[in-house]
């Protein structure tokens, strides 16, 4: 099925899709005098697991931070389901359907796993500062949110962790609350930071199964990546990006064999420059503190 | 004898169930959201003004109260709007630096008409309309242990209006801490990105933190005034690093934390003043070297209650602890 997707789909740069959820203009982003972002055009197929890889500094994880309304940049827009997202506070991109995970886990570690999921439900009105005095207002919809987390729960295999505080869980369990979590609000796209980093291989197999299992479920996925095998095996289209462009796109199987790509990944001056500066990341983490 | 008579009534005064208010609203801030208000004794003594000034020219008590809180929010406001946005130790640097504001330009000679400059407002202009509503006789009254004067300033009246308000808040706190609201704001003191990539306004929530927390500390500063009299210099930073003692003492995110702490931190004053008194003689230790020395036989208990129980009397360690 995913195959038929991309069929038409060229295997360059921006290339159109025939379905796209996400559609992003000219986004530029510059730190200074360095260059962070500069992506010409690019979509993200609706349904499809799509990957961006790179290598470090190529400027995927400010990309995501754009995207998602974490970072702002000079110029550019960026559609999702055909609104503009440009401006758009993070709150309102996750609102309207679009949820992200970080590279550094962020699980809320002094709540209990239970709570931190059903911080991630949507439409809780006793989260309103006037409707929590009154429990009956927002006790049937808190029930709601406990059957989903309790589903989600059992089936990250987490159930039995759901009273322990988030911070006694193992990093790669933190990965997997943090993708449960991601999921309470029933999102149409998640957008996974690095889901594999730090993550012991023993959970690695269940990990991506688990993002199979969303695509199964109609959900887009984007998610940035260093370790290859893992592109290969989940992903339907993958990204390249190097020094803040977008330099190749196309199926896992070929993409790997662009000159292009090879050059990025292998070292040529592209790398070497690059190893003299600051990569974009940490340029860009800095500026966020 | 009269040392355990001392603590009892330490243990009830009026101050100590101010100091609990103004750190139930501190609770809001640090305990729930997170936020380093460095100057809840600025909103306390905003508290104070407001409620003595209008009811000094002449305004009804409920409009004195609103008064004290529309002072609180405006400067909550004030103070969130630039800071909040920053990271947290931001709001640390300008609540210290604008409760100590608050207080200097109390005492400037130009608002001497409407402040008192540095000597403030006598009780005796503000108290009168509080004291009428007093149900208790205008004389000494005596239940079980407790002497208190009826009506007027440390008195029976004061010390059930002070209670009442501490029960009212602790319910507060308690529902909404157990609350949807209350559990975005811990998701907020844990990980703002992660709430607001959640769907949160985190901006918002912690604006309603901050304003809550200081219009609870303005009604601790009416409860304060209300037993003594409005002196900006009562209200300086001292006073607001004891709210945050005896929060950490009691536990904070802790329901009953800062009433237990207020009692603890005050009524271990007094009992340290009261042996010194009795143990130290006078050649060694004047009478005005007490307040000083037992001041830091507290600091000291404070260093070993850091050490061996990081979360408080009441708290949970592994919720919040002040040394991670």
């Amino acid at each position: 099925m995913t195959d038929d997707m991309f069929a038409d789909v060229k295997h360059e740069p921006g290339a159109s899709k025939p379905d796209p959820i996400v559609v992003a203009d000219k986004v530029h982003r510059h730190f200074g005098g360095l260059t962070a972002v500069d992506v010409e055009h690019f979509e993200v197929q609706r349904g499809a697991i799509t990957a961006l890889i790179g290598p470090n500094g190529a400027g995927k994880s400010t990309f995501f931070n754009l995207l998602t309304g974490f970072d702002k940049p000079q110029t550019g827009d960026w559609l999702f389901n055909g609104h503009s997202l440009k401006g758009v506070s993070p709150a309102k991109v996750a609102r309207a359907g679009k949820v992200r995970t970080f590279q550094l886990t962020k699980a809320l570690s002094r709540m209990t796993v239970l709570e931190n999921m059903r911080l991630g439900a949507s439409d809780q009105k006793g989260e309103n500062f006037f409707y929590a005095f009154a429990k009956p207002l927002w006790a049937d919809r808190e029930e709601e949110i406990t059957a989903r987390a309790h589903v989600l729960l059992k089936r990250f295999k987490l159930y039995e962790k759901k009273d322990d505080y988030a911070g006694s869980l193992s990093g790669g369990q933190r990965k997997l609350l943090e993708m449960a979590r991601a999921l309470m609000s029933e999102p149409e796209m998640v957008m996974l930071d690095e889901p594999m980093a730090g993550v012991n291989p023993a959970l690695t197999e269940s990990l991506l199964d688990h993002i199979v299992e969303l695509k199964q479920e109609g959900v887009t996925v984007l998610f940035v990546e260093h370790d290859m095998h893992m592109v290969r095996r989940i992903s339907d289209w993958v990204v390249v990006m190097a020094e803040g462009k977008i330099i190749a796109e196309g199926p896992p199987s070929t993409v790997m064999q662009n000159e292009q790509v090879q050059a990025a990944y292998l070292g040529s001056h592209h790398d070497e420059d690059l190893s003299e500066l600051p990569s974009a990341d940490e340029l860009h983490e800095e500026a966020s503190e | 004898m009269d040392l355990i008579y001392d603590l009892l009534r330490e243990a009830i005064a009026p101050t100590t169930a101010a100091f609990a208010l103004a750190a139930i609203g501190l609770n809001f801030h640090f305990g729930l959201t997170g936020l380093l208000n460095m100057g809840q004794a600025g909103f306390m003594l905003l508290g104070m003004y407001g409620y003595a000034i209008v009811v000094r020219e002449g305004g009804p008590i409920w409009l004195g109260i609103l008064a004290a809180i529309a002072a609180a929010a405006v400067f909550g406001l004030l103070l969130g709007w630039p800071t909040l946005k920053l990271r947290g130790d931001y709001l640390a640097i300008v609540t210290i630096a604008a409760a100590e504001m608050i207080r200097y330009l109390g005492r400037s000679q130009n608002l001497n008409a409407l402040t008192g400059a540095s000597t403030g407002i006598r009780g005796s202009d503000f108290k009168g309309s509080f004291e009428m509503l007093s149900p208790f006789p205008d004389e000494q009254v005596t239940i079980w242990v407790w002497t208190f004067h009826g009506t007027r300033s440390t008195s029976w009246w004061l010390l059930l209006v002070g209670w009442a308000l501490v029960a009212l808040f602790l319910l507060m706190f308690w529902r909404l801490s157990k609350s949807p609201w209350g559990r975005v704001l811990k998701g907020i003191r844990e990980d703002e990105d992660a709430v607001r990539s959640l769907g949160k306004n985190v901006y918002s929530y912690k604006m309603q933190a901050l304003v809550i927390g200081g219009v609870i500390g303005a009604i601790a500063g009416i409860v304060w005034a209300l037993g003594a009299s409005v002196q900006p210099d009562s209200m300086g930073r001292p006073t607001t690093f004891w709210i945050w003692t005896l929060l950490l003492l009691g536990g904070a995110a802790t329901v009953f934390g800062p009433v237990l702490g207020s009692i603890l931190f005050w009524c271990s004053l007094v009992l340290v003043k009261g042996l010194a008194s009795l143990l130290i003689p006078e050649s060694v230790l004047s009478t005005q070297e007490l307040e000083p020395f037992s001041l830091m036989l507290v600091g000291i208990a404070l260093m070993c209650l850091v050490i061996f129980r990081p979360q408080g009397v009441l708290g949970d360690k592994k919720e919040l602890a002040f040394n991670d």
